[in-house]
């Protein structure tokens, strides 16, 4: 009965063969729940734990980690690693996914008008992408970082002024193969006008590239927030970020490296978890393996 | 071939004017513009500000201010620094050295490591040994540069005590052997990365060789396998890795100046930081420009080499 009654259902996108080759990718599946279990920690875990993030405890610092209820030690000032882990963790993973969210839109807007309009305008906005690949990233970031005001925000918005690239040369390439195909010149002769044929009828088409690209930029926003907020230019203490609980930790290395590797560990994790991910929706939406 | 030139160096002509737009966009994003030192000093009243800037040309329509600013960087004229009045390109000039020769043995390091992983997983392919290498390539790919280095100076420098935590020699010691022995450490942190992508380009690059019919020929010829590797498929597919070179260029920078933080090592990222840390923005800004410049030019170099090496480009 329930056999018959699921053939008669119409199929569902969950069922659909990409779903299933991401499902059956090992790595993705263990990058999916090694970044749910991350993001929940993040959001409940704090809850949960004996001490605020900000609570001070000066008998206690350079505790290592497992003394009494600092599970994961506690820094210079004795507070709590782990909770401030977890805080930190709400901070950099939004600044990662808000960069992405940024970076992807700003890259899809440059790359289809630069595909679809091409001529002129397009070798223009593609050199403009060939002119930012030139400064190395982090030269470019740091400097805004300097110059500009930090805060969570403008950290955010820092970062993804400095990686749209790819996403926009990624979209180019695939909205230039695109432009002359049968149903985008049925478009045309139905009179629709440049901007729907460029976001409702071209932009659909070219979506599996540009989520494999996006997943990949959340992993390189969490790397480059990490490193600002290392140098001091990031995220501003009291405000915890995995970046910035690195920052002092090499002072300390000889006789406090936990406040180095607990961090450490976890930022590789999430970055690593977002790769994994990036790398099953390439082999699932089936998107030219790209060099690099 | 020399139309093929012509055209490459007028593409990076124009990316280099698009380049100090950029720049110059930057410059003035600063609180205050290029004024910021005078803004620092108290004893300077808005009047003298305004004096001082009518005097540099200030005043003056923002597009004049760009081609008198081009012009100047043309002449080698990049400004002075506001730490001790030296001339930007010579402070630049003096770390340039210690970069050069990090990324310069990172980037042998990566070349060897990366070429041999490459070319073993693809003649083993689907093996244990591929299989590692892929997921340690996507691994190595995560973890961030820096800390690296951190638990690199921990494990070898504190616990091990094989090499030197930072620097890059011992004062006194110029010797040869002194600053190998500096060096390793750091260029093994920076060649990480790369090892991690110049394996996978090397695998894909063989796979897509090993199989074509000139290797097969050749193995039909009776040339051994080793040989049939060494000199048929890397000699081909190393081409696409000159292209590559010129393209990682700009993340092989980024990452030295993440290194060099980490090893105090006296190169052109730990002065970016310095000069930041003392708001020497004349310096920030030259050394922005500079490394633009530095990755045009290998992209400029890494173009001309594979022109030269593949008939197919030079007289196509």
């Amino acid at each position: 009965m329930t056999a018959i009654a699921q053939n008669t259902a119409p199929p569902r996108w969950w069922h659909s063969r990409a779903v299933r080759r991401f499902r059956n990718h090992k790595l993705a599946m263990i990058g999916v729940v090694m970044i749910v279990t991350l993001t929940l920690a993040c959001i409940f875990g704090p809850y949960l734990l004996p001490y605020d993030s900000l609570h001070i405890d000066l008998r206690a610092r350079f505790s290592p980690p497992l003394t009494g209820n600092y599970y994961l030690g506690t820094d210079p000032l004795g507070r709590d690693i782990a909770a401030r882990l977890l805080m930190a963790g709400r901070i950099s993973l939004m600044v990662g996914f808000f960069a992405m969210v940024l970076s992807t839109l700003i890259g899809t807007i440059i790359g289809v008008i630069a595909g679809y309009r091409g001529g002129w305008l397009g070798a223009g906005l593609m050199r403009l992408v060939d002119a930012f690949l030139s400064f190395p990233s982090i030269f470019l970031l740091l400097a805004l970082a300097a110059l500009l005001k930090p805060s969570p925000v403008m950290i955010t918005i820092i970062i993804a002024v400095t990686s749209w690239m790819e996403v926009a040369r990624i979209v180019e390439a695939e909205v230039r193969s695109l432009r002359e195909r049968e149903f985008v010149q049925a478009g045309r002769m139905l009179g629709l006008s440049g901007a729907h044929i460029m976001f409702r009828e071209i932009l659909p088409n070219a979506m599996g590239p540009i989520i494999v690209a996006a997943t990949l930029t959340v992993a390189r926003a969490i790397l480059l927030e990490a490193y600002v907020s290392f140098l001091g230019y990031g995220i501003q203490p009291p405000l915890p970020s995995w970046g910035n609980m690195l920052n002092g930790a090499q002072q300390y290395l000889a006789s406090a490296p936990w406040l180095a590797i607990i961090p450490g560990i976890t930022i590789t994790i999430a970055v690593t978890s977002f790769n994994f991910i990036g790398d099953g929706l390439r082999d699932a939406l089936d998107v030219r393996s790209d060099p690099v | 071939m020399l139309g093929f030139l012509l055209n490459r160096l007028w593409q990076s002509a124009v990316l280099l004017v698009i380049v100090s737009i950029i720049g110059f966009v930057v410059l003035n994003l600063i609180p205050g513009g290029p004024l910021s030192q005078f803004a620092l000093d108290p004893g300077m009243t808005q009047a003298d500000i305004d004096r001082i800037a009518a005097q540099m040309g200030l005043d003056r329509p923002i597009v004049v201010q760009y081609f008198d600013w081009a012009w100047k960087l043309l002449q080698g004229d990049w400004g002075h620094s506001f730490r001790d009045g030296a001339p930007v390109l010579d402070v630049i000039w003096r770390h340039l050295f210690a970069t050069l020769l990090l990324m310069g043995s990172s980037t042998v390091i990566a070349i060897a490591l990366g070429t041999w992983i490459g070319i073993r997983g693809a003649t083993h392919r689907y093996s244990t040994f591929d299989y590692v290498a892929t997921v340690g390539a996507m691994v190595a790919l995560s973890i961030p540069t820096f800390w690296f280095g951190l638990v690199g100076i921990y494990v070898f420098a504190l616990k091990l005590g094989w090499v030197p935590a930072g620097n890059m020699y011992t004062i006194g010691d110029q010797s040869v052997l002194n600053y190998l022995h500096h060096l390793i450490l750091p260029s093994f942190v920076l060649a990480l990365v790369n090892i991690a992508i110049w394996s996978r380009y090397m695998r894909s690059a063989t796979l897509d060789v090993i199989n074509q019919d000139f290797v097969n020929t050749a193995r039909a010829k009776g040339v051994t396998e080793r040989r049939v590797l060494m000199k048929h498929v890397v000699g081909n597919a190393l081409l696409p890795m000159i292209t590559l070179a010129g393209m990682q260029l700009p993340s092989i920078l980024s990452g030295a100046l993440v290194t060099e933080t980490v090893f105090t090592w006296p190169g052109m990222g730990r002065l970016f930081l310095d000069s930041l840390g003392y708001s020497d923005y004349p310096v920030v800004m030259g050394l922005l420009m500079f490394s633009a410049i530095l990755v045009l030019a290998g992209n400029l170099i890494a173009d001309i080499v594979v022109a030269v090496v593949d008939p197919r480009i030079r007289l196509g």
